[in-house]
């Protein structure tokens, strides 16, 4: 490759496209991490205190497309404090100082603000792309920056974001010239749409290929914007209440038929069931279904609609589907790869639900399925035992029983067994989720097992610190780790202070940790930020004298090159 | 139970059961859909998993717009009855069918209703269950498919006898 010019070795590295493989490439030699550097077009960054954007756009001066994640992942669940951290601002107003030709920006669990939106609407005159997941801190009016300046808009996809909607006519802010959006979802956003600058929108934009609208778009509405945009690939229905009779209905019916196109289905955030039957025309070319957010469908109406669905591949729904619904699923969707069912009941009144049944009935009938996230009352170890024989192919298995510490409800025992089955038969596993009753032996089995395996969560499991040392020292892959109330302390902590090298972050919350632990981690690793989030009571850990073997609160480390970062609040040490 | 001066004392002691239970296991129950966090003293002699289980932070591990999206699975609807000094309101997610419903319903009011059937609506009793429904209009409890009652029904009104017309 060495008598090759630098313009062929980039032309064939124009070909690589994913970022762990550039990586790769930029470590073989000089040369060959100076081609590759100045002609990275899309940067990855994990952990966005990994690294500052100073430096970022020092290695790579080319950039068009950033992705940035922030807070860590518990942050979902509310353990983490808004004010954290994972500001966007400064790499925004880096970006924008250095002139490069920012086209992409992908965000996920940042702190986003309308003035970092304003700014990034005006810096960049080729951007086209903007995808914000889990993120917070702006209003509808930072939306109205990005459809007023950015002339080229492909993308505008907001997913899951707290946004506070100042029902302002951000969607009217769109110029009309504006032709160019590929993709619209703004299914988050609580308040009144502006339907009339929607329809507009969409009748101009003949490129739109994923629509996703808030619950404040009826139906009518709905036919009309399908009756304009019959090349729909992807739709998220708002609302979905109406009289069956009326003519938006027929309308809406007769518009989805010419859908053809149409592959991916979610939203009726607000349903009326018995009209879902509008959509069985086109069910049999869909290959993602998503209704984890219909609370108002199921029963009859939901199988009825799954059973047209033969060539879904994902599908996201609510436990309400039941173990019957499951089984249905399983003699359907033959080519299903990703399932998730989400809990619906969440106030403990123990309905309808789904029990280790539906999950074998799944692994035993969809032989492609390699993704799943199950929120269940009840697991054996006979039925995981079960699963993991029908399908060892999981990349990622994350089961959630909804009971702390909850055994197999057959024999009692913990369900180490059962977990261990599907580390030791599934080769490839990458991310793993644990629930219920657990001891150490299921740490020894994942140490042993799990080679593949880069993300790891905890939940009330094992018993002492060998469990946790067992993952540390057998998941050589093993990039995140997070960990909530389990009895891990110290010693699993400090036993090798360079395996924090290698993983991107470590989360312990509600662990056996102590303040001193946390101290002489922090001191045998300069090149670690350790940060201890301690809302309650600031000064309450200095104060006791007993200050060292005060447990810790919440533990957050992670690997940077960038030492200590200077935007944590008050409450967060960074020792 | 109490009656005094002719009024069921019973039925407007303010409480979080469900309309017309007298378990303390209701209550508790209640409690929990409730989702607040007071104390409850009536409990602390039950075997109490529930409460423990719900007040976990961060458990389970579901974001919280699906948590409050869930919420939505509680629709209470105003219920009055023709004659009664005040409303009374009812969780309509909480039953699966008409007959549970009318059974709660006469549980509260302390009446029964007629039989229904299609042509004549209820007959026998001189009370008739109406709704309104979204587009403003009362409607007959008993004529539509129960999901599309469900998510249409905005008020519940128990006709009583002169002012409920013969021929619905």
């Amino acid at each position: 490759m060495n008598y090759f010019p630098d313009e062929v070795i980039e032309h064939v590295f124009d070909f690589v496209t994913s970022h762990k493989d550039r990586n790769a490439i930029s470590l073989v030699c000089k040369s060959w991490y100076k081609i590759e550097r100045y002609s990275r077009q899309k940067v990855f960054i994990g952990n966005c205190y990994a690294i500052n954007p100073e430096r970022l756009l020092r290695r790579f001066p080319c950039l068009k497309s950033l992705t940035l994640k922030g807070k860590p992942h518990f942050a979902d669940f509310n353990l983490v404090p808004h004010e954290w951290g994972g500001f966007v601002l400064p790499w925004i107003e880096a970006l924008a100082r250095s002139r490069v030709g920012l086209e992409e920006l992908r965000l996920k669990r940042m702190v986003v603000t309308d003035e970092s939106l304003e700014l990034l609407s005006r810096s960049f005159v080729n951007f086209k792309s903007l995808v914000l997941v889990s993120c917070e801190g702006f209003t509808t009016d930072g939306l109205a920056s990005i459809a007023a300046n950015c002339r080229h808009l492909r993308d505008l996809d907001l997913q899951e974001n707290e946004i506070d909607d100042h029902r302002g006519q951000w969607l009217s802010c769109f110029p009309d010239t504006c032709t160019t959006l590929v993709t619209l979802n703004f299914a988050c956003l609580e308040g009144e749409t502006n339907l009339v600058a929607l329809e507009r929108l969409v009748a101009r934009s003949p490129n739109l290929k994923s629509l996703k609208l808030n619950r404040a778009v009826p139906l009518d509405a709905l036919a009309r914007l399908m009756v304009c945009a019959p090349q729909i690939v992807d739709l998220g229905v708002g609302s979905y209440e109406n009289d069956p009779d009326s003519e938006s209905y027929l309308k809406l019916k007769a518009a989805i038929k010419k859908c053809t196109l149409l592959r991916s289905l979610s939203g009726f955030l607000e349903a009326a069931p018995h009209c879902l039957s509008a959509f069985h025309p086109i069910c049999h070319n869909l290959t993602s279904l998503n209704l984890s957010y219909a609370a108002e469908i199921h029963g009859s109406h939901l199988i009825k609609l799954i059973q047209h669905c033969k060539k879904l591949q994902r599908l996201w729904i609510l436990d309400s589907i039941g173990d019957k619904g499951l089984e249905v699923v399983a003699s359907t969707c033959k080519e299903l790869q990703e399932l998730r069912v989400f809990p619906s009941d969440l106030l403990g009144g123990g309905n309808t639900a789904v029990t280790e049944e539906g999950l074998v009935a799944i692994s035993a009938g969809c032989p492609k399925l390699h993704s799943i996230l199950y929120f269940c009352q009840q697991m054996t170890n006979a039925a995981l035992v079960t699963v993991a024989k029908n399908c060892p192919n999981f990349i990622r298995f994350r089961l959630c029983i909804l009971e702390p510490n909850k055994p197999d409800h057959v024999t009692s025992q913990p369900l180490d067994e059962g977990f261990g089955a599907i580390v030791k038969a599934c080769k490839s596993l990458r991310r793993l989720s644990l629930s219920g009753l657990l001891t150490d032996q299921v740490f020894l089995y994942i140490g042993m097992y799990a080679n593949q395996l880069e993300m790891l969560s905890i939940a009330f499991a094992g018993d002492t610190d060998k469990g946790m040392l067992y993952v540390l020292n057998g998941c050589k892959k093993m990039k995140k780790l997070e960990i909530r109330d389990s009895p891990f302390g110290d010693t699993a902590l400090l036993a090798d202070v360079s395996k924090y090298e290698t993983m991107r972050s470590l989360w312990m919350s509600s662990c056996e940790v102590t303040l001193s632990g946390c101290k002489r981690l922090a001191q045998k690793a300069p090149w670690l930020n350790v940060e201890i989030i301690n809302e309650n009571d600031n000064n309450r850990m200095e104060e006791n004298g007993h200050e060292g073997r005060q447990k810790v609160d919440k533990l957050y480390l992670y690997r940077t090159v960038v030492g200590t970062r200077m935007d944590a609040p008050p409450f967060v040490w960074i020792l | 139970m109490e009656v005094t001066n002719g009024l069921n004392l019973k039925d407007t002691e303010l409480r979080l059961g469900l309309p017309g239970a007298q378990e303390e296991q209701q209550l508790e129950v209640s409690c929990v859909r409730s989702n607040n966090k007071r104390k409850n003293n009536d409990s602390t002699e039950e075997s109490a998993p529930p409460p423990a289980k719900t007040q976990i932070v961060g458990w389970p591990p579901v974001r919280s717009n699906r948590k409050n999206n869930n919420n939505k699975n509680v629709s209470y609807v105003k219920v009055s009855m023709d004659g009664a000094p005040y409303l009374r309101k009812i969780d309509l997610k909480m039953y699966k069918n008409y007959p549970e419903l009318l059974k709660a319903l006469e549980n509260m009011f302390k009446f029964t209703v007629g039989e229904y059937s299609e042509r004549e609506g209820y007959k026998g009793s001189g009370f008739v269950p109406t709704y309104e429904d979204k587009d403003g209009d009362w409607m007959l409890v008993g004529d539509v498919p129960w999901d599309m009652f469900s998510s249409s029904c905005q008020k519940l009104r128990i006709m009583k006898g002169s002012e409920a017309p013969t021929a619905l």
